[in-house]
């Protein structure tokens, strides 16, 4: 096992530079002075500009500022933000949280309804239920979530006045962030209702961003359950007298829920993207409508940062699938 | 040669051999068979109608303002006037010949980027999978990396590098969708090459080219074709969601998701402006993704009956 660990360890290496490289050519290929653009400075004279230029390296050889950048990449030096004058991975874990919150919901959200409702398709096959759900499902598929969470705000937020429109909780209530996640620092803090409107504000941008992984999950789950029912064991399981709920729950399910999972976890870099709009619509302040800010504002450093920090993350949640994988699948450990 | 970047099957095109004809028969009897496919398919060729005759089709012009009628509602509904049927815009332009218009753009991205990422994948998918050793390698490392990074951020990123505008929006969307192609036909390749027929005509003094394009690839087009029909509703998708952020098509560009951006404000006071341009999104990827599982089911003879 811890084999396998090291060699998928080894092999995400490659990629990992790579990304440092397409992070390091960013700022470079970008129209315009890149000493200027990262510095984010106007009518700047002569002299500023030999400075700026040793400043950032820019004199020495391409691939020394690589090495440098790359070294400063270890030392968790991701550059300064042009705007806030912070250094960028401090926004980013101030930020990264709120992501992570959105994404847990979002994901709780897919999984609870998409495996179940995936389960009871397979088992109910060609019955209206399974094409009721197989429908909704291509529909979802096929959304534009920016969409459906302005829907969502006109029903919800707009008609029915159930839901806020956009953040993370009421202004009416203050507590420190201890964990960076709403919910929890709500429930810490112990003020009445303080946790309610944390989740009253979640739950819709979770929906929205949960909504693509949902109908993945669902038709992904009923075509494994589907392939695992037609198996000898599962006939055998039934032949043996025991019952439907069963061979489904303990026979069936084992298995099928292993390409599942594979699923989920693919579903993370799909849920990054999803941040980005979700986050906008909303106004909730992860790390999507960082980027998309830093973007508009071209403060080219925490857009590089934020290419990194990203590809970093949906890279790492992958290597964890991955290993998770091998280890509900004795199958793709000893390959 | 069949045009590969084709989203829906050319039917019945007279003068064909017998056995291409029976191939094709064949091939609706297994698409016609999913109700869903076709109807998805009768959806997307209406839209094809729409965005060609647009000019005749659209009540008024998409660019149009009527200053007397800003945030006109859909003329069914109170306040609502019969020659704007789904309304006005915020600048009272008419809702129903801006979607019209939007067609047009809505296709033509879906059509570049599949021609685009598809022409591209399938040469380099060639080569990596003919050639083997460094290339292949070199080929789909860069791959791997392109995958690595979620798609609509590269594809920002990109548009950030570029500019804003349509055309950047393509080429950026094209070149996140690519690597797909590329792995598609180098996993086919590497299934044909090691076959009887390519050895024969290999033996039979076939140059490299020849055994590409000619022998190979046309055995690994079904993949190829079903994964293009998926690209064609992503890279609308897309676009639209790059044109929501600012990013895509610019104003006054009657793009669906640069409508969607420039009503968002308005959303709680006039639903219509946020509703049909989203609808109409909806409505053409779902199409396009309906004949994407009927080519799916049809082309693919290992899911065939089951």
């Amino acid at each position: 096992m811890i084999r396998f660990i090291l060699n998928r360890l080894v092999l995400i290496v490659p990629t990992f530079i790579g990304i440092t490289i397409i992070a390091f050519a960013f700022v470079r290929v970008l129209p315009g002075d890149p000493v200027l653009l990262i510095a984010g400075e106007r009518g700047v004279t002569a002299e500023r500009y030999q400075q700026l230029m040793t400043q950032f390296g820019y004199d020495r050889p391409l691939y020394e500022q690589y090495f440098s950048y790359l070294f400063g990449l270890f030392q968790g030096d991701f550059g300064t933000s042009i705007s806030t004058k912070r250094p960028v991975i401090r926004d980013f874990l101030t930020l990264f949280p709120a992501t992570v919150e959105l994404a847990v919901f979002a994901t709780l959200f897919a999984v609870l309804v998409g495996v179940p409702a995936g389960i009871l398709a397979a088992v109910k096959r060609g019955s209206w239920f399974d094409q009721l759900t197989m429908g909704t499902a291509l529909v979802g598929y096929s959304m534009p979530i920016f969409w459906l969470g302005l829907l969502l705000i006109i029903l919800f937020s707009g008609v029915l006045g159930w839901t806020p429109v956009s953040g993370r909780i009421s202004l009416t209530y203050f507590f420190p962030a201890v964990t960076g996640f709403m919910t929890i620092d709500a429930l810490l803090s112990g003020q009445r209702g303080a946790f309610q409107s944390a989740l009253h504000h979640l739950i819709l941008p979770a929906i929205t961003l949960g909504t693509i992984p949902l109908a993945v999950i669902a038709r992904q789950t009923r075509s494994a359950m589907l392939e695992v029912l037609g198996d000898d064991y599962v006939r055998t399981a039934r032949a043996k007298g025991l019952p439907p709920r069963a061979v489904i729950g303990q026979h069936a399910l084992r298995n099928a829920l292993i390409p599942v999972v594979t699923t989920i976890g693919l579903q993370v870099g799909v849920m990054m993207a999803g941040a980005i709009l979700t986050e906008t619509i909303y106004s909730w302040p992860g790390i999507g409508k960082w980027m998309i800010d830093a973007i508009s504002r071209r403060d080219y450093p925490v857009v590089q940062a934020g290419l990194l920090l990203i590809a970093m993350i949906v890279m790492a949640v992958n290597l964890i699938i991955d290993v998770l994988y091998g280890l509900i699948n004795p199958r793709i450990r000893h390959q | 040669m069949s045009d590969p970047a084709a989203p829906t099957p050319a039917l019945n095109p007279a003068g064909q051999a017998p056995t291409r004809l029976a191939g094709l028969r064949e091939f609706w009897y297994y698409f016609s068979v999913n109700r869903g496919a076709v109807i998805g398919l009768v959806v997307f060729c209406l839209l094809v109608l729409v965005a060609l005759f647009a000019p005749l089709l659209a009540p008024h012009s998409p660019i149009q303002q009527y200053r007397d009628a800003l945030l006109t509602p859909p003329s069914w509904l109170p306040g609502g006037r019969p020659e704007f049927l789904l309304g006005t815009d915020p600048v009272g332009r008419d809702i129903l010949s801006r979607l019209i218009h939007g067609a047009r753009f809505s296709l033509l991205i879906g059509a570049v980027v599949v021609v685009l990422s598809l022409s591209t994948g399938i040469v380099l998918g060639l080569l990596a999978g003919y050639a083997r050793g460094w290339v292949d390698a070199v080929l789909m490392r860069v791959m791997d990396l392109i995958l690595a990074f979620p798609s609509l951020l590269l594809a920002l990123v990109m548009v950030a590098i570029l500019g804003p505008g349509l055309i950047n929006t393509m080429i950026a969307i094209a070149l996140v969708l690519q690597p797909h192609f590329v792995r598609l036909t180098r996993s086919a390749v590497l299934g044909e090459l090691g076959k009887d027929y390519v050895t024969s005509a290999r033996v039979a003094g076939a140059g490299h080219l020849r055994l590409m394009f000619k022998t190979i690839l046309p055995n690994c087009l079904a993949p190829l074709i079903v994964q293009g029909t998926l690209s064609f509703s992503t890279a609308i998708l897309d676009a639209a969601a790059l044109g929501f952020l600012g990013l895509g098509a610019q104003p006054p560009t009657p793009e669906w998701g640069t409508m969607l951006a420039e009503a968002r404000q308005f959303i709680l006071r006039a639903w219509w402006v946020v509703t049909f341009p989203g609808l109409a999104i909806l409505i053409t990827v779902l199409a396009i993704n309906l004949v994407g599982d009927g080519l799916r089911d049809a082309l693919d003879p290992k899911l065939k009956r089951s």
